[in-house]
């Protein structure tokens, strides 16, 4: 654990710029006890180094916060701790607010067509990380895309076997192609990954076409059913925009698992 | 505070003080989670939010008030507050708020 500045000072700069950089970090802070608006802002170099700058005022809680943080990042979770004005567990001298700044969640984009742009428009506003990829570098150019965070030109399973390992549940691969060239490969290739979505464009013809040709690639029933095929929720979308609408609101509820249904037809709470 | 990272880096290159206050806590049902937050310029220029709206009004005056006497402080709004009529939050939830100046 390396202590690199003095108690506070220029902390929220140093935030900002990890930030600005997309580097994943946490801000603890006194929110009650002694102390309270002291911080400490803690990162992961690598392995079990973190980088550590502030303090809350005492060396072992500073230790102690420090790695719960980190935890807590890791986790994606932003809350109050309790601790013992040393550090200590089960003691309530002390509550530490923890505001994890985790990476955003990414999208991968199979397909630089007009859908894709409004796609990586959408996914923008909710704070996703967005990589098109298209082999054809005449559609896959920056002009094209002027949002998206990167622009590939490449095979979808070529890119996938780079970042394929990074892809957790929060991300989502989004195979709007509409050519088996390009599809099967991006959706085998997501298929090996942890990735929480895949969703693939089509009419239902081109689905069970895809079907087949996926069964014949090797993919099994359990790959098939990870699959949202034809993409999207059934709002009645025509416009690419629309479409980039229902595409991300089948995002948002397979990743809450609520119902898609109109709350006002639902009972029960609006927010878990 | 990731949303209002633009703001604060502004007003604070503008030399404007700055209160923040975020959403720590939240009891029962909520529209904000941990982490949302909303700043206000010494002047009352308002950025981001901590509820749906309904208690952004008393955040802003709570707000000026940790500005002028540059005491931080929680801030409880809910409906087991004395103040639920005034302030609450329509969903019945409760919400924690730490509030102080954005001079760290």
């Amino acid at each position: 654990m390396t202590d690199v500045s003095d108690p506070g000072d220029g902390l929220f700069d140093r935030l900002a710029s990890l930030l600005d950089d997309e580097v994943p970090c946490a801000l603890a802070t006194v929110v009650e006890g002694r102390g309270a608006g002291a911080k400490l802002l803690v990162r992961r170099t690598s392995g079990d180094d973190m980088e550590v700058h502030g303090t809350l005022g005492d060396a072992d809680l500073d230790r102690v916060v420090a790695r719960d943080a980190l935890g807590e990042l890791s986790l994606g979770r932003s809350g109050v701790r309790h601790y013992g004005e040393h550090g200590e567990a089960r003691e309530e001298a002390v509550s530490v607010f923890v505001e994890s700044f985790a990476a955003p969640p990414r999208m991968l984009v199979f397909g630089a067509v007009d859908f894709t742009a409004a796609l990586v428009r959408v996914a923008k506003v909710l704070g996703y990380h967005v990589t098109v990829c298209d082999a054809r570098e005449v559609f896959a150019t920056r002009q094209r895309f002027p949002l998206a965070d990167e622009v590939v030109v490449d095979w979808p399973d070529r890119l996938l076997a780079e970042v394929g390992p990074e892809l957790r549940r929060r991300d989502a691969v989004c195979v709007l192609t509409h050519d088996v060239k390009f599809d099967v490969p991006a959706i085998v290739g997501a298929l090996a990954t942890s990735v929480g979505y895949i969703g693939v464009m089509g009419s239902r013809r081109t689905h069970d076409d895809r079907l087949a040709r996926l069964r014949e690639a090797g993919v099994d029933d359990e790959g098939l059913a990870r699959l949202r095929s034809p993409i999207g929720l059934d709002i009645g979308a025509r416009t690419p925009e629309e479409t980039a609408i229902s595409i991300v609101s089948e995002i948002i509820a397979l990743r809450t698992g609520r119902s898609t249904r109109a709350l006002s037809a639902t009972d029960g709470p609006i927010h878990d | 505070m990731r949303e209002i990272l633009g703001d604060l880096q502004r007003w604070r290159r503008q030399g404007r003080r700055v209160a923040l206050a975020r959403v720590v806590d939240l009891e029962g049902s909520g529209p904000r989670l941990p982490g949302a937050a909303m700043a206000v310029a010494e002047d009352g220029e308002v950025a981001g939010s901590v509820s749906g709206g309904c208690v952004e009004g008393a955040v802003v005056t709570e707000a000026l008030d940790v500005l002028a006497t540059g005491d931080r402080r929680m801030v409880t709004f809910g409906y087991s507050d004395d103040e639920a009529f005034a302030v609450g939050l329509t969903c019945g939830g409760t919400i924690h708020l730490f509030l102080e100046p954005l001079d760290w």
